[in-house]
C-alpha cells in the first residue's frame, strides 16, 4: 500500500517537470524522520529527501569521539511508558514498541553508530517514504494563488530534477562549522578532521578552541596524553547541571575543569577569538600573539620581528608555545540553499547560527515553511531541550497537528471530560506527560472550559508561544476560560554563576510551593485567552503574560505529584476557586442527603450520583470518614437518644418550632474548618 | 553659641518627649511659686521664665493656672521656666498692683519682659507652648501676611539656605505648637515663615488643600541659583506634628542622591533609619553621568518618601542579573533587597508608593487579621474531602487483592482472550475514587468467588497509561466487561459492591436471551431459566413477538443489549408466540415483566418505539410504585423530577399504612409524585434529612412532602392525623391551594469552594513588584506609549537596549574584553588575571 499511495504521489504537476508533493521534507535525520513518521500516520502525501545515502548521516561522523550525550536510561522502576520517555532521550516517537532506543543499545551514554542503527531502522520498519541521494541545493517560491499558502516550494537537487511542494519542513540540522578567521587561522585544526586517536597527540601542548560540548569531548580524549591542554573562548563555561540546559557542558565531559581548578597543567581562558592571532615559529610551533600586534607590522616580516604579549608582559597567561591548535565552536544552520525570496534570516545574537522562526516553528519569512529539529532550537535556545531529540521530537509533533488543522480541518486533538476529571485530569499529565517535562515553559496542555464549568476539553502539548492564535491554530474554542499548564524551574535558580547545591534550595511546603526551584508544574488561569498584545507585553523571564490566577504544585525529590494532601489538595482549591464551585468527591450517602436537602447539588453528585453512579464505598471508608469527621454517622443517632423522653410533650413543642426553623447548611461537609 | 547647642540637645529629648506627649500630671511639680522679691532676684541673664501673678487664688484664674502647671513641664524642655509669683496683699508694684495686670502672664528673658500674654491667649498647653516660642523665636520665625513678604524672603535666601513655610489656619493651635518646636530645633539651620493667611498657600501652588489644615512646605532655596524662579518645594503629606515635621526636615537635610560603593545589604541611610525604602540606581562607569541624572531626578519626585543611592557596579561585586537596573531595599529588618528591570523612572516612583500603600494597609489591618489569617491558612491544608481522606487513612491496610488478577500492557489482551467473561476495572493507584472502587472490588470478588467464565481482573493506569487510552478510558475508575468476540460493556451502574456483583451475574447471560420452547418462556418468567440465575433473584423481561413484528424485534434487542447487566431480557418469536401473548392476555409485540419469581406478570404492549424509546420505557416499567427508598436507588426517582411523598419509619411500615400509601401511590394515571418510603434503619442517613427538615428527627412514622425540583418547600403531615388516604388527599389539596405553612425551604446555596487557594499570584506580586508594575501598565491603558518611546519625554530615562549592553558589559568579564585591540592591550597590562586573555 506504502508503494501504491508513494506511486499516485508521483503524479507530475501540469506540464513542468516538477514531481509534485503536499509535503517535502529536507533532511532524514531524527526529526525528518518524526515528521515523515505523523505525516505517514495522517496518510498524507509527502517525501523526505536525503542527501545521504542513509538516514542520520550528521550521527555517522558525529560526536567524532562517538560517544552520545544524551541518556539511554533503560530503568526507572516504573513501567509507564510515557513517563520512561521522560528519561529516554534518543528515542523517536513512533508506535512501535521495537523502537526504543533501549533496545538498539545498553549503554547510558550510547555510541552514535546506535543511532545511526536505530534512525535507519526507523526510517525501514516504518516504511517511511525518503528520497536518498538527493541533495537539495536549491529552494525557491513559485507564487500561486491556489496553494495551500499562496506559494509553491520548488525545490532542485544536485541532478537538476525539481520537486514541488506545498509546505516545506526543513529538517536540515546544524552542519556547516563555525569557523573563526584570524591571522593564522590557517593553522587552526577544524573538529570535523582532528584526529581521534589519542596517541596522536602524546606529549603535544594543544590549545583548544571553544567551550562546548564538543571542545570537552575533544579535550577528555587527550586528557591523559597531551603535556597539558588550554581551552579558550569568548565566555565563561557553563555547566548544564547549573543552567539546567543540556546544550550547556555536561558533567560527563568535563574532566578538563577538574584538571584545570586541581592546577594539573591544563587551564581555561576567556578571551575574544576575534583578537586572536597565532603565529608559527620556525620549529612548527604555534605562539599566540594580538591581532593587534600585526596590524601594526608589516605582515610580510618574519616570526622573529612579531611581538609577542610576553614581550611585554612577561608573565602572559598563554606564553607558552602549543603543538597544535584545535577549533570546536559548533555548526551553524546552511542558509544557502533558500533563494532570496524566502528570506531565511539568521536570527540575532546568540542565535544568529539558527534560522528566524516564529513560536509556532514556521519561518518568520515566509509561510507553509516550517523549520524542525536542531535548527528549530531558536525558540528555546539556552532554555529547554527544542535542539535536541528528546525536546523536537514533541515539538515536531506539534506542529504536525498544526498543519492537519491549517490544511485538512483536523482540529488539535482533544478529550472532553467531565468538570469533575479536572484535577485527576491535571495530575495524570504532570506526572507521566513526557513532552511537557522536556519542553518545559515551551509546550503547553491547555484546557478549554465549557459553559457552565461542567466539562473541559484537554489539548496537549500545545506551542506556548502562541497561545494568542489558540482558536486559529487548533480549530478549538476558547469562549469561557482556560488553564494552561506548563512546568518551570525557579525563576533566578539556574544560570551559569549560581549556585545551585546552597542549603534549603527544596520547597516542601505546599504553601511555598510559588517558590520552588527545581522543575514543577504551573498552572496559569485565563478568564479569557490572552491576546497578542498582551503575548508580547508579558514580564521578563515569564513564558506566558500575568493570569487571572496561577497555582504552583510544589517541587517534588521524586518528580512524584500525587501526595493528596500536598500535592492534590492545594490544586484542588485552586481549581475550585477558580471555577468557583466544589470539585470534592462525596460518598453515596452525602450525595442522597444533599439531593434531600439541597437545591443544588455538588457536580460530583450532579455528574455520578445522579446518573446512577454514586460511589457507594465500602463500610470501612465510611467509618474512616466518620472518624475524620467528614461524614456524619446517622446510625449512632439512635443510641443517643436523639428524641426527648417524653416525644409526645416534645412533638408538640415541635410542631411549634419546625414552622420558624430554616434548614441550616451541614457544616460539617460544608466547612471542614468548623470541625 | 551655647543656646544653640542646648537646642540641638533638646532635639531628642523632645523627640523622645513627643513620642509620649502624654501630659504626665503626677509627676513633680514644676511650677515654682515665689514672692516677687525672689523671683526677680532669680532671674538670669538670657533665661526665659513666664510668670504669672496672683494675691491669691482667684476662682476665674484658676483653669488657667492648671494649664500652666501642665505646660511647666513641656516649657522646662525650651529652657523656660514657669513661676506663680505671689503678690502680698499690700503689694502695689507694677505687676503686683493692677487689677488687670493680674489677668496676664509676662514672659521674661533675664529680667527683661518680652511679652505679655492675656491668660485667654493661654488657654491650653498647645496655645501657651506655641505661643511662648513664638515671642521667644522672633526673630527665627518670620511671620508673614503677604506674598510679597514671602517672596522677598524666599529671594534673600536663595543660594544661602532652605526656607520653612508653615501655614497654620490660626496660632495657639497643637499645629502652631509643632512648628514652633521645629523652629526651636531648626530655627538656626533653616529659615522658618509662619503664615495664617490661606491666599498664600494657594499663591504658593497649594490651592487644592483646604484651608481648614495646616501645611508645610520645604522650599529648596539653597539649591536656587536663578532668581526669577521660585524654590522648589516639597510638601510634607502627614499632619502637622512634632516627629513628622522632625521626620520631613531630617530627609530634607539628607543628601539628594546618595554615592553607595559598598554592598547594599550593609548601606545604612536616614531614610531606612526612619522607616522609609531606599531606592538603589545600578550604575557603571560607561552610564554614571545618565545614571546620575536619572538617580536625581528619581529622588526630587520621591524626596520625602523614599531615599535614592547611586550604586557603581564596577566597585561592587553584586551577584545578581545584569539586567537589573534599579533595586530597592525596604526598612523591614530580614527582607533582602529585591533587584528589578525597570523600564522608565515613572515605574520606580510607583513602585515606591504603591509599597508605602501597602505598608499603610497592612499596619491598619496587621492586629486585625493576623489571628484570623493562621487560622485560615491552616485550615487550607486539612484534608476536606470525605473520600480521599478515607482512602488515605485506609492506605496502609494491605487489600485482599489475590482474587484480582492484574493486567498489564503485555497480558491485557491474552488474558481476554482465555476467558469467556473478564471484567476490567480501570484505576489510577493515586486517584481516591478509583481506590475507594477497588475496595468494594475486592469484595465483589469474594461474592464471585468460584465462578465459572468470569474472570476479575484490574489495570493500572498510571503503570499502563497505554492500555487505559486504547480502551478509551477517559474517567478513573472505569469498569469494563470483555466477552470474547463482543463488544465491551462498559458498566454504569453504581459504584458498589452489590450493584457491581449483580451487574457481573446479570450479564452473564446474553440479553435479550432468545427462547425456544414456550415451556422455555414460562420458566424463565419464573427465574428457573437460565440455569446461571436461578439462585438470584432477579427480574425478568421477556419480548413476545409474531413473526410478522420484525422492526420492534430489533429494537427490543438493542434495547436488551443497552440494558444488559441491569435486567435480564429474553424473547420469544417462534410460531406459537400467540398461545403466549393469550395466556398473558397481551398482543404481540409486546413485553411481559415478572417481577420476584413469576407471582405476577405484567403485559405491556409495544408500539412503533426506536430502541432509545424502549429503553427508556423499559427503566420506567421497572420502577417500583411505592417503593422502599434508599441511597443506591434514589437517582432511579430523581430522574423522573417530580415532588417526593415520603413516609419516614423507623424499621418497617405498618401494613394498613403501606396499604393506604399504596392506593395513594396508584391514585391517577399521571401519577404527580413520587410516593415512597423509607427505612431509618436501612437508610440511616435519613435521620440527616428529617433534621436538616424539622432541626431534631420528630416521632415516627412521618409523613413529608419535598418539591425537590420546583421551590424546594418541605411540607410535614399533621402528626396528630392518622395516615389515610383520604385525609392524604385532603392535605395534599390544602398543600396545592397554599393553605400550608412549609416546614422549611431546602437551600438553594451554590456549592461554592469550601475554602480559598493559596493565592501565589498575590505572593509573587508582593515579593516580586515588577509583576504588578507589568500588568497595571498593560492593563491601565494597553495603546499608552511607553514614555521612554516618546521623543519629548526627557526625563533621563534609559532604554531598555542600551540597559543591556550596559549589563552584559559590566557582569561577564569574558565579554567585556571584546572591543577595540589596544583595550585588550591595554588591559592585559595592568589586569594580572590568568583567565583572561
Amino acid at each position: 500500500l506504502g508503494l501504491a499511495l508513494y506511486a499516485g504521489s508521483l503524479r507530475v504537476a501540469s506540464g513542468a517537470a516538477f514531481l509534485y508533493h503536499d509535503y517535502c521534507v529536507i533532511g532524514a535525520g531524527p526529526s525528518g524522520l518524526q515528521a515523515a513518521y505523523f505525516l505517514q500516520q495522517a496518510s498524507r502525501d509527502y517525501v523526505v529527501f536525503e542527501r545521504s545515502h542513509a538516514p542520520g548521516s550528521f550521527f555517522a561522523l558525529y560526536p567524532r569521539h562517538r560517544k552520545l550525550i544524551s541518556i539511554n536510561k533503560r530503568y526507572t522502576g516504573k513501567s509507564n511508558g510515557e513517563f520512561n520517555l521522560r528519561h529516554d532521550w534518543n528515542s523517536l516517537l513512533s508506535h512501535d514498541r521495537q523502537l526504543l532506543f533501549q533496545r538498539y543499545s545498553r549503554d547510558f551514554f550510547p555510541n552514535a553508530d546506535a543511532m545511526v542503527r536505530y534512525l535507519e531502522d526507523f526510517a525501514s520498519l516504518l516504511k517511511l517514504r525518503v528520497q536518498y541521494n538527493t541533495a537539495i541545493v536549491h529552494v525557491t517560491l513559485e507564487r500561486d494563488g491556489q496553494a495551500w499558502n499562496g506559494h509553491y516550494f520548488l525545490l532542485t537537487d544536485q541532478d537538476r530534477q525539481n520537486y514541488k511542494c506545498s509546505s516545506l519542513l526543513v529538517a536540515t540540522g546544524m552542519w556547516v562549522p563555525n569557523v573563526v578567521n584570524f591571522p593564522g587561522s590557517e593553522y587552526v585544526e577544524g573538529y570535523e578532521t582532528v584526529s581521534i586517536n589519542p596517541e596522536d597527540f602524546a606529549g603535544q601542548t594543544v590549545l583548544i578552541l571553544g567551550r562546548g560540548n564538543s571542545a570537552f569531548e575533544t579535550a577528555e580524549n587527550i586528557l591523559g596524553v597531551t603535556n597539558f591542554i588550554h581551552m579558550v573562548s569568548r565566555s565563561r563555561v557553563r555547566l548544564s547541571w547549573a543552567t539546567h540546559y543540556v546544550g550547556d557542558l555536561r558533567a560527563i565531559n568535563n574532566g578538563l575543569l577538574d584538571t584545570y581548578q586541581l592546577k594539573s597543567l591544563d587551564g581555561l581562558l576567556e578571551g575574544d577569538l576575534e583578537d586572536l592571532a597565532i603565529v608559527k615559529d620556525k620549529k612548527g610551533k604555534l605562539h599566540i600573539t594580538l591581532r593587534f600586534y600585526l596590524d601594526n607590522r608589516n605582515t610580510s616580516a618574519g616570526i622573529d620581528s612579531i611581538t609577542l604579549p610576553q614581550d611585554e608582559l612577561d608573565n602572559f597567561a598563554t606564553r607558552a608555545p602549543y603543538d597544535r591548535v584545535i577549533r570546536c565552536l559548533g555548526w551553524k544552520f546552511d542558509f544557502s540553499i533558500y533563494n532570496r525570496s524566502l528570506r531565511m534570516m539568521p536570527g540575532k545574537g546568540n542565535k544568529k547560527k539558527y534560522p528566524q522562526i516564529k513560536p509556532s516553528y514556521e519561518s518568520r519569512g515566509t509561510r507553509g515553511l516550517f523549520v524542525l529539529g536542531t535548527a528549530s532550537h531558536s525558540v528555546d535556545f539556552r532554555k529547554s531541550a527544542g535542539g535536541f531529540i528528546h525536546g523536537f521530537r514533541y515539538t515536531t509533533r506539534a506542529v504536525h497537528r498544526l498543519l492537519e488543522n491549517r490544511h485538512h480541518g483536523v482540529p488539535w486533538p482533544s478529550t472532553v471530560y467531565p468538570i469533575t476529571q479536572l484535577t485527576n485530569s491535571i495530575i495524570k499529565r504532570v506526572n507521566e506527560a513526557s513532552g511537557l517535562y522536556q519542553m518545559f515553559s515551551v509546550l503547553a496542555d491547555i484546557i478549554l472550559l465549557r459553559e457552565n464549568a461542567t466539562a473541559f476539553e484537554y489539548l496537549e502539548e500545545y506551542p506556548v508561544g502562541v497561545l494568542a492564535e489558540l482558536e486559529m491554530q487548533t480549530g478549538r474554542k476558547a469562549p469561557n476560560g482556560l488553564f494552561v499548564i506548563i512546568m518551570e524551574y525557579g525563576r533566578n535558580f539556574s544560570g551559569a554563576d549560581k549556585d545551585v547545591f546552597y542549603y534549603n534550595r527544596a520547597v516542601g511546603e505546599a504553601q511555598h510551593a510559588w517558590q520552588s526551584n527545581f522543575l514543577h508544574p504551573v498552572i496559569y488561569y485565563y478568564k479569557r485567552l490572552p491576546t497578542e498584545h498582551e503575548m508580547r507585553l508579558r514580564p521578563p523571564d515569564w513564558p506566558l503574560p500575568r493570569p487571572d490566577a496561577v497555582h504552583h504544585i510544589v517541587e517534588d525529590f521524586l518528580t512524584d505529584w500525587t501526595a493528596p494532601n500536598a500535592h492534590i489538595l492545594p490544586l484542588r482549591r485552586f481549581l475550585e476557586n477558580c471555577l468557583s464551585t466544589d470539585l470534592r468527591n462525596f460518598f453515596a450517602e452525602s450525595c442522597f442527603l444533599f439531593a434531600f436537602t439541597r437545591q443544588k447539588l455538588p457536580p460530583f453528585c450532579q455528574q455520578g450520583y445522579v446518573r446512577m453512579q454514586g460511589l457507594v464505598g465500602s463500610e470501612g471508608l465510611r467509618r474512616h470518614a466518620v472518624e475524620a469527621g467528614l461524614l456524619e454517622d446517622y446510625t449512632l443517632a439512635d443510641f443517643l437518644g436523639d428524641r426527648p423522653p417524653d416525644s409526645r410533650e416534645g412533638s408538640q413543642d415541635q410542631l411549634l418550632r419546625d414552622h420558624a426553623i430554616p434548614v441550616r447548611p451541614l457544616q460539617h461537609l460544608v466547612n471542614a474548618k468548623d470541625e | 553659641m551655647p543656646a544653640q547647642k542646648a537646642r540641638w540637645v533638646f532635639s531628642f529629648s523632645l523627640l523622645l518627649f513627643c513620642a509620649s506627649s502624654i501630659p504626665t500630671q503626677g509627676s513633680a511639680r514644676l511650677l515654682q511659686e515665689l514672692s516677687p522679691q525672689e523671683y526677680f532676684s532669680s532671674l538670669q541673664a538670657g533665661r526665659a521664665s513666664l510668670a504669672y501673678f496672683s494675691h491669691n487664688v482667684s476662682p476665674g484664674a484658676q483653669p488657667f493656672l492648671e494649664q500652666i502647671e501642665h505646660s511647666a513641664e513641656a516649657l522646662q524642655d525650651y529652657g523656660v521656666s514657669v513661676v506663680k509669683v505671689n503678690c502680698p496683699k499690700e503689694d502695689v508694684s507694677r505687676y503686683c498692683g493692677k487689677e488687670n495686670a493680674l489677668r496676664k502672664a509676662y514672659l521674661f528673658r533675664g529680667n527683661m519682659l518680652i511679652r505679655e500674654f492675656p491668660t485667654d491667649a493661654l488657654f491650653d498647653v498647645n496655645s501657651i507652648v506655641a505661643n511662648v516660642l513664638f515671642a521667644l523665636l522672633f526673630n527665627e520665625v518670620k511671620y508673614v501676611e503677604t506674598l510679597a513678604d514671602l517672596q522677598n524672603i524666599e529671594n534673600t535666601l536663595k543660594g544661602r539656605s532652605n526656607m520653612v513655610f508653615a501655614y497654620v489656619p490660626a496660632t495657639g493651635t497643637a499645629e502652631h505648637r509643632a512648628v514652633m518646636e521645629a523652629a526651636f530645633v531648626y530655627g538656626t539651620v533653616h529659615q522658618f515663615v509662619l503664615t495664617t493667611e490661606a491666599m498664600l498657600l494657594k499663591d504658593t501652588g497649594n490651592g487644592e488643600s483646604d484651608a481648614s489644615s495646616a501645611r508645610l512646605l520645604f522650599c529648596h532655596c539653597q539649591r536656587a541659583t536663578d532668581l526669577a524662579q521660585p524654590c522648589r518645594r516639597t510638601a510634607m503629606g502627614q499632619t502637622l506634628t512634632m516627629l513628622n515635621i522632625h521626620r520631613h526636615l531630617k530627609l530634607m537635610g539628607a543628601p539628594l542622591v546618595t554615592e553607595v560603593a559598598e554592598d547594599p545589604e550593609k548601606v545604612s541611610t536616614v531614610h531606612l533609619q526612619l522607616g522609609l525604602p531606599l531606592v538603589f540606581i545600578l550604575s557603571q562607569k560607561e552610564t554614571y553621568e545618565a545614571d546620575r541624572r536619572t538617580a536625581e531626578f528619581v529622588a526630587w519626585q520621591l524626596l520625602g518618601k523614599a531615599g535614592v543611592a547611586l550604586l557603581s557596579r564596577d566597585l561592587v561585586d553584586l551577584n545578581i542579573l545584569l539586567r537589573s537596573n534599579v533595586a530597592l531595599k525596604t526598612p523591614d529588618e530580614g527582607v533582602p533587597i529585591k533587584y528589578l528591570v525597570l523600564e522608565d523612572t515613572d515605574e520606580v516612583i510607583k513602585l515606591v508608593e504603591d509599597k508605602n500603600k501597602v505598608k499603610r494597609i497592612q499596619e491598619d489591618e496587621e492586629e486585625n487579621e493576623e489571628d484570623e489569617d493562621e487560622k485560615e491558612n491552616n485550615s487550607q491544608d486539612i484534608q476536606d474531602d470525605q473520600v480521599v481522606e478515607a482512602v488515605s487513612r485506609d492506605k496502609k491496610r494491605e487489600l485482599p487483592l489475590e482474587q484480582i488478577l492484574v493486567l498489564t500492557e503485555e497480558t491485557f489482551h491474552s488474558a481476554l482472550s482465555e476467558t469467556a467473561r473478564t471484567v476490567v476495572l480501570f484505576y489510577a493507584s493515586w486517584e481516591a475514587v478509583s481506590l475507594a472502587m477497588l475496595r468494594s472490588y475486592t469484595k465483589v470478588a469474594d461474592h464471585l468467588k468460584g465462578m465459572q467464565g468470569v474472570l476479575l481482573s484490574r489495570v493500572n493506569c498510571w503503570d499502563w497509561p497505554s492500555v487505559c487510552t486504547a480502551e478509551n478510558v477517559t474517567q478513573f475508575p472505569t469498569i469494563k466487561i470483555y466477552k470474547k468476540g463482543e463488544r465491551a460493556v462498559m458498566y454504569d451502574g453504581m459504584w458498589g459492591t452489590e450493584e457491581l456483583t449483580s451487574f457481573i451475574m446479570l450479564s452473564r447471560v446474553s440479553c435479550p436471551l432468545k427462547l425456544a420452547t414456550v415451556d422455555e418462556a414460562e420458566r424463565y418468567l419464573r427465574g428457573e431459566f437460565p440455569s446461571e440465575l436461578s439462585s438470584y433473584h432477579h427480574t425478568s423481561l421477556l419480548g413476545v413477538f409474531s413473526t410478522a413484528t420484525n422492526e420492534a424485534r430489533k429494537a427490543f434487542e438493542e434495547a436488551g443489549n443497552i440494558l444488559t447487566g441491569h435486567v435480564t431480557t429474553g424473547m420469544y418469536f417462534e410460531d406459537d408466540a400467540l398461545a403466549l401473548s393469550r395466556k398473558y392476555a397481551v398482543s404481540p409485540p409486546a413485553l411481559l415483566l415478572s417481577r420476584s419469581g413469576g407471582q405476577s406478570v405484567e403485559g405491556i404492549a409495544l408500539s412503533k418505539q426506536s430502541a432509545q424509546e424502549m429503553v427508556q420505557m423499559i427503566r420506567y416499567e421497572l420502577l417500583d410504585v411505592f417503593p422502599e427508598i434508599t441511597v443506591q436507588n434514589l437517582p432511579r426517582y430523581l430522574q423522573l423530577r417530580k415532588p417526593f411523598l415520603i413516609l419516614f419509619g423507623d424499621g418497617d411500615i405498618s401494613q394498613m399504612e403501606s396499604k393506604e400509601m399504596l392506593k395513594l401511590a396508584k391514585g391517577g394515571p399521571q401519577q404527580e409524585f413520587v410516593a415512597c418510603w423509607l427505612n431509618l434503619k436501612k437508610t440511616p442517613v435519613g435521620r440527616g434529612v428529617l433534621k436538616a427538615y424539622f432541626a431534631t428527627v420528630p416521632s415516627l412514622p412521618v409523613l413529608v412532602w419535598v418539591n425537590l425540583h420546583a421551590g424546594g418547600q418541605v411540607f410535614k403531615f399533621p402528626s396528630e392525623q392518622s395516615i389515610t388516604e383520604t385525609n392524604v388527599l385532603s392535605w395534599l389539596g390544602k398543600l396545592k391551594a397554599g393553605l400550608e405553612i412549609p416546614s422549611s425551604t431546602l437551600s438553594e446555596e451554590d456549592w461554592k469552594p469550601p475554602l480559598p487557594a493559596y493565592d501565589f499570584l498575590q505572593m509573587m506580586e508582593t515579593a516580586v513588584p515588577e509583576l504588578a508594575l507589568h500588568t497595571s501598565h498593560h492593563r491601565r491603558d494597553t495603546s499608552e506609549r511607553r514614555p521612554s518611546e516618546s521623543p519629548g519625554g526627557d526625563t533621563g530615562v534609559r532604554e531598555e537596549p542600551s540597559q543591556e549592553t550596559k549589563a552584559e558589559k559590566v557582569g561577564s568579564p569574558g565579554r567585556d574584553l571584546r572591543g577595540t585591540a589596544p583595550r585588550l592591550a591595554a588591559r592585559e597590562k595592568q589586569g594580572k588575571r590568568h583567565s583572561e586573555l
